[in-house]
């Protein structure tokens, strides 16, 4: 998945194979069918625009392991399933002067900003919580519970499931 | 009982469930008494609802149609991209106009406050960014 070791060619003429593939991959999902020229269009494409913005991603993020982020997709995806229906729940079936919502702050392990962004994300597509801001130096997330008769416990949740895991991902 | 049976209930309990879940999400919206709490109802019940509309529409066109359809994928990528980013900047909008970071909000547990009031430090080792990608 990194750059092969050897530099020159691949350096310069696939900066960024992820990237690269995630291009060609949109593309044909765009066009919505499977043809050999729609594939071509998508490389070429693939293939130029990282070329063209590697300027701009001097410090680009690099996964450890695809196989571990994709652990991650899977274990996000089941946790909104179960996010929605809670939420659902809560808003259906209790009084809404008896939720118990409030704001935590979470401290964080995690340095990389990209890793920080996919844990805002994460936080507010899952369970009850809404990221809603950062510390002014980058090393803290202030979250609001939708209902949290723990404070403490959610916070332990959120790195325990997440932070542990996106840093064995990006650091 | 065959194939197209199944494939038809399938496709009617997941628009059916879709239908719910952003009927509950909108309910939400009017039921929760302040911005805060107002915040949860779009971004996860309708993200379910919106998901389970999509995954019948792949399931129809790929049964009945008998052709895969992949601009669903696009949908929720798109909105999974963007759901959290409105919600995001809904509640900075809110701190900086109706919280006081003092008496409402908990501590950093840092040097410095919350970035909606503070500055970042002047000399950053790694300047924070987040958000700034998608």
């Amino acid at each position: 998945m990194a750059s092969p070791a050897k530099p020159g060619f691949f350096k310069r003429y696939l900066p960024h194979p992820l990237l690269t593939l995630t291009l060609t991959v949109v593309w044909m999902l765009l066009l919505n069918s499977l043809s050999w020229g729609g594939l071509v269009v998508g490389l070429v494409l693939g293939i130029l625009i990282p070329i063209l913005s590697s300027h701009f991603w001097p410090d680009r993020p690099r996964l450890k392991s695809l196989h571990k982020f994709i652990s991650y997709a899977l274990v996000v995806m089941w946790d909104i399933v179960v996010a929605n229906i809670q939420v659902a729940y809560l808003i259906l079936f209790r009084r809404a002067d008896k939720l118990r919502s409030c704001w935590i702050s979470v401290p964080l392990d995690l340095k990389s900003p990209e890793a920080i962004t996919l844990l805002a994300g994460t936080v507010t597509m899952t369970p009850g919580t809404v990221s809603s801001d950062l510390s002014a130096d980058g090393r803290a997330l202030l979250v609001h519970c939708l209902d949290a008769p723990d404070p403490a416990a959610a916070v332990a949740h959120i790195k325990t499931r997440y932070e542990a895991r996106l840093k064995e991902i990006f650091e | 009982m065959d194939k197209i049976f199944f494939a038809e209930l399938l496709v009617s309990v997941l628009i059916v469930a879709g239908g719910i879940f952003s009927l509950v999400g909108s309910f939400g919206l009017i039921k929760l008494k302040d911005l805060m709490t107002r915040l949860h109802a779009p971004t996860k019940a309708t993200t379910l609802g919106v998901g389970s509309t999509l995954l019948a529409s792949m399931v129809y066109f790929l049964v009945f149609e008998s052709k895969i359809s992949m601009h669903e994928i696009l949908i929720l990528l798109f909105l999974f991209l963007t759901a959290p980013i409105t919600a995001h900047f809904v509640a900075k909008a809110y701190l900086l106009r109706h919280t006081d970071p003092q008496k409402d909000l908990p501590q950093t547990q840092r040097p410095h406050g919350w970035s909606t009031f503070d500055a970042p430090p002047a000399s950053p080792t790694k300047p924070p960014s987040p958000k700034a990608d998608g």
